[in-house]
């Protein structure tokens, strides 16, 4: 079989612009899934090994104060394997150079030891001595974040009082991985600290002594963690018990989930949909370029060469190109998920990534890619070898010769070149059929890949210009009288003060739970709303609850139904509140009542928690510095500070992610259209050269050629935007979380590039063949048929 | 050796066979009935019109394609029922074919278009051999495009010959060729035909050939009109044309 395989070579070597183009979709299929599921398995991973090895506990719970000594207790309820008692205290720093406002949440970690459970990473630096109160140990982001380092000063102000610190070292836990302060949606790394001390500074800065707030403990295997909870509320209800809770409920690990799930969505969606694009356009232009084959493939059948070994002559044919694309693939996507697993780090702050390459996902994605091609290639190579030599080895006969559409519908004055054009596609519908389809699929993916910039700036747009117009928004360190918002009435600058109220509480309904709060409104207001389906605003019953749509189908709840709520502060009242209406938010879930309501339900008179304002802008940072110097303001949060850390979340987690998969998008499109271009060459330069010999122009043989490349990807552009269109949907749909829902908006722009980067693609391979046609001789064309 | 004397022994026969094209609406009846015998070690020459049918008969005979109705026996092979197996091996080992457009393969120089069929067939020639047959021992490493329309058909002969076939079907092999050529080129299938007593058809539109074969079958209109015995055939270099 030597002068077979030496064609073979001959045939890799012509065939190798096409093959490269094969090779590229290959690739990029492979590359996306294996970048997909390995940065995905990155992440669960290194979750895991955290956890596993850093002891993460399995219950949390809060409580005001309790004696050390119940600890005991606490440790002999049934399940406990290990428990610790903690003390936190929210904090607010001063970081030399940024005047914005900082707080954070100071826990305390057994004097100069490691603690039992939720060991700290240290990234620098040291633990505090034990006989040391002055020194802390600081989260890593936020040490990040300013280019703090062990060694450096920092002014704390714990309860109330101003404590010089000194670094120690820079740590992670298991714990915040997720830093995120309570209440907030994004994470804000330069506003939000952790810090550790010494378990004896942090009783005396916070009057704790002998006395503990927070318990962290796990279980052993089979614990029933419901009892557990159950029982240690029980201990802890005397002492100011908040409520246990298990890891689903704790905040870094809900957030976590969450973030994996989406990413997940995407992780598993887009790529099972660029691998099924490949593996279809795969199949369709191995099956075309074999067919390209097809005299030949009946020459070797008429010189007695047998299926099997003309089938083998062309599958090593087509392997070649699909190793060499496996081969990239892999390593491209194995290169690519280190670095996407390494961009989530900056935003799940795992001490270190646990990083494998699964065979088994890479043998996945190449049998995938390559069982495509493979049947692409047999098929043909069966249907030409189904055929009598004798016809095969004659030029595929037009099927049908008639007056084309068209010309029929009475359409005069069409030049020649373009009525081959058209007869051309009218005569191989299913061959044009199919390189519409591929290049839509193309558009299509384009637009699945570059969609989701304009679907976050309407959800930007929503909340923040629609939802939430306040500049700033405080919250109080406990509820207050609603006197209070005089005071910050009277502040110079600021326009317009709105007082809300808030509760944490458990909701339920049925035995589906959401931990999350309410929010009470007053009413009319004019900085926040809440917006209805068509994004109207409205106003709030005076009885009931407004839910959030997306919470509403959390819980399975509808209007009408009767929402069970477990109050989680003050008094801890359990309620039960109509559910009203419904409410569209993209961004969080939400339970909104009216503040009056709110405060009857509470058992409590006209109080707030905080207060939404409106600031004349030039007076923002000092209107924030006096707020910051009012001993009940907890916290400050501006709206440019919450736009800034939503877009760095999304920039982080969403758009990283689609930033790799615009280009792999791309680099398919521009194959399928160049492949599409080359094979259309391959198929018409005999008649081409034909017409050449019979005195038509180079424009015009080129006009027929790419005339019909162009009038292809034309009529593919409607497709490609309705698949596209479909393809968005079922990514938004799959990526539905109580963080964010990313709302299927299609502008014009998306619809704009994805065209644009296909009509690009089209022109490159137009310019291509272009020079192709140049070098067309006529003379060698018409000797030998390819 | 084998002499064109020898007993008649019966290579090829075809009854009543029929082939049908079907384009569409139209039909196209290319062989209407043709009964014809091909013999043992015989040189015979195809004359008919164009469009005659004689391309689709000689496709036929070499199991390139096959007929509407009617029986094609090969020896004691019905090669109308045959399987795609048989009808590989009937092709791989026992036919030679010289197609009316070449069909060379572009990629693949003269001698690799004739290794081609060396490679798998069992007591070839050396490709230079063939090659060196019909003059082309100049040409061995040039490609199809690289060759005149004439040294295409030759390298196209050198293939066919090259596996030392027992038939050679020839379709109008010398119709690019000049007259010099041209009786070359007979003169190796002449050749071939008394050294390896392979049994050669030849298809042509030039009547002088019929007079270097030992039978003569005319084709028209999709039936055999007239089978001509030539008691006393010439050698190729007696032709004049
Ligand atoms: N694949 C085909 N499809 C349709 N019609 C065909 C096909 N092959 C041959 N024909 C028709 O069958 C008839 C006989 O063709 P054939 O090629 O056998 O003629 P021929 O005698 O070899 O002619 P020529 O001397 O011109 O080569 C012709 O009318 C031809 O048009
Ligand atoms: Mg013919």
């Amino acid at each position: 079989m030597r002068a077979l395989n030496i064609k073979l070579l001959r045939n890799l070597w012509t065939l190798k612009g096409q093959g490269i183009a094969i090779a590229v979709v290959i690739a990029t299929g492979v590359a996306m899934f294996v970048m997909s599921f390995t940065a995905l398995d990155a992440l669960r991973l290194s979750q895991q090994s955290v956890y596993q090895s850093q002891r993460f506990s399995e219950v949390f719970a809060n409580l005001k104060r309790a004696p050390e000594s119940l600890a005991e207790r606490l440790r002999a309820v049934p399940g406990v394997a290990t428990l610790e008692t903690r003390v936190q205290a929210p904090v607010k720093l001063q970081v030399p150079g940024f005047d914005q406002p900082v707080t954070g949440l100071a826990q305390s970690i057994p004097d100069g030891r490691q603690p039992q459970l939720n060991q700290l990473y240290l990234r620098a630096g040291q633990l505090p001595e034990a006989n040391r109160n002055d020194q802390v140990l600081l989260s890593e982001a936020f040490a990040e974040a300013h280019e703090l380092q062990p060694g450096d000063r920092l002014s704390v102000v714990i309860n109330g009082r101003y404590q010089a610190l000194w670094i120690s070292g820079i740590a992670l836990s298991p714990e915040y991985i997720y830093q995120i302060r309570p209440g907030d949606l994004f994470p804000d790394f330069s506003r939000y600290a952790i810090l550790w001390m010494n378990r004896d500074a942090l009783e005396s800065a916070f009057d704790m002594d002998g006395a503990f707030n927070n318990v962290a403990l796990t279980l052993y295997t089979g614990a029933s963690e419901q009892m557990v909870i159950d029982r240690v509320d029980q201990l802890l209800e005397p002492w100011g018990g908040l409520g246990a809770y298990g890891r689903e409920d704790q905040l870094s690990h809900r957030f976590i989930e969450q973030e994996l799930e989406q990413v997940a969505a995407m992780a598993v969606f887009l790529p099972l949909i660029f691998i099924g694009v490949s593996a279809f356009l795969l199949n369709v232009v191995a099956a075309r370029l074999i067919r390209t084959q097809r005299e030949q493939i009946a020459v070797l059948k008429a010189f007695g060469y047998d299926g099997v070994a003309v089938a083998g002559h062309y599958l090593m044919l087509v392997l070649v190109i699909v190793l060499f694309g496996s081969v990239l693939g892999v390593f491209l996507g194995t290169w690519l998920a280190s670095g996407l697993a390494g961009m989530y780090q900056e935003f799940f702050r795992f001490p270190w990534l646990e990083f494998r390459l699964k065979p088994s996902v890479a043998l996945t994605a190449i049998a995938i890619a390559g069982g495509a091609t493979a049947i692409g290639t047999l098929t043909s190579v069966y249907r030409a070898f189904r055929l009598p030599p004798a016809e095969a080895m004659r030029p595929e006969p037009p099927t049908h010769f008639r007056r084309t559409l068209i010309e029929r519908l009475g359409i005069r004055g069409l030049s020649q070149p373009t009525r081959i054009i058209l007869r051309n596609l009218e005569r191989q519908p299913i061959k044009a059929g199919l390189s519409i389809l591929g290049i839509s699929l193309a558009v299509g993916m384009m637009m699945l890949t570059g969609f989701q910039k304009g679907s976050i700036d309407y959800m930007m747009d929503v909340q923040f210009r629609l939802a939430q117009k306040q500049d700033m928004t405080v919250t109080f360190i406990e509820p207050t009288q609603r006197g209070a918002l005089h005071e910050l009435r009277a502040l110079p600058g600021v326009r317009y003060v709105e007082g809300f109220r808030s509760a944490s509480a458990i909701l339920q309904y049925g035995h589906r739970t959401y931990r999350g709060g309410l929010q009470g409104f007053s009413d009319p207001r004019s900085l926040v709303q809440v917006l209805d389906e068509q994004l109207q605003p409205i106003a709030i019953p005076d009885e009931g609850v407004l839910l959030t749509d997306h919470l509403a189908r959390m819980l399975g709840i509808g209007v009408g139904d009767t929402l069970q709520v477990k109050v989680q502060e003050g008094r801890q009242p359990e309620l039960a509140i109509p559910v009203a209406g419904l409410v569209t938010e993209f961004i969080g879930v939400g339970a909104y009542l009216r503040r009056e309501t709110l405060a009857r339900l509470l058992g409590e008179g006209d109080t707030v928690s905080g207060a939404f304002l409106a600031v004349e802008p030039e007076q923002v940072a000092e209107v924030n510095r006096r707020l910051e110097a009012m001993p009940r303001v907890a916290g400050v949060s501006q709206r440019e500070t919450m736009i800034r850390a939503f877009d760095d979340m999304m920039s982080d987690s969403m758009l990283v992610f689609t930033f790799f998969s615009v280009f792999m998008a791309g680099s398919i499109a521009f194959a399928v259209v160049y492949n599409n271009a080359r094979i259309a060459f391959a198929e018409r330069s005999r008649e081409l050269a034909t017409l050449r010999v019979l005195g038509f122009t180079r424009p015009e043989i080129a006009f027929i050629l790419l005339g019909e490349l162009m009038l292809l990807t034309l009529l593919a552009m409607p497709l490609g935007f309705l698949l596209g269109a479909g393809l968005c949907h079922l990514l938004t749909v799959g990526m539905q979380t109580d963080l964010y829902r990313v709302p299927l908006v299609l502008t014009a722009d998306t619809y704009a590039s994805a065209a644009l980067v296909v009509l690009v693609a089209t022109l490159l391979s137009a310019l291509m063949m272009g020079r192709a046609l140049a070098k067309l001789d006529m003379v060698s064309a018409l000797k030998s048929a390819e | 050796m084998v002499t064109p004397s020898s007993p008649r022994e019966r290579v090829f026969h075809t009854r009543a066979l029929t082939r049908v094209f079907r384009l569409g609406e139209v039909e196209i009846h290319a062989l209407r009935g043709v009964d014809m015998e091909l013999y043992a070690g015989e040189f015979v020459v195809l004359l008919g019109a164009s469009g005659s049918g004689k391309s689709t008969l000689l496709n036929i005979l070499g199991g390139l394609d096959s007929g509407t109705e009617g029986e094609v026996w090969y020896k004691d092979i019905d090669l109308s029922r045959a399987s795609e197996r048989v009808l590989t091996d009937f092709r791989r080992h026992h036919v030679g074919f010289v197609f009316q457009f070449y069909n060379l393969i572009p990629s693949l120089t003269a001698r690799e278009n004739v290794a081609i069929v060396t490679d798998i067939a069992r007591e070839p020639m050396d490709p230079s051999d063939a090659l060196a047959l019909v003059g082309l021992e100049q040409r061995l490493d040039h490609f199809p495009a690289q060759l005149s329309g004439g040294e295409q058909q030759r390298v196209a002969i050198a293939r066919a010959i090259a596996k030392k076939p027992d038939v050679l079907l020839c379709d109008e092999p010398t119709g690019a060729l000049d007259s010099k050529t041209g009786i070359k080129v007979l003169e190796v299938l002449r050749r071939i035909n008394r050294e390896l007593g392979t049994t050669t058809a030849v298809i042509t539109h030039n009547a002088v050939i019929a007079d270097m074969a030992e039978r003569m079958i005319r084709l028209s209109d999709g039936r055999v009109s007239e089978v001509t015995n030539n008691a006393h055939p010439v050698d190729p270099d007696q032709l004049h044309w």
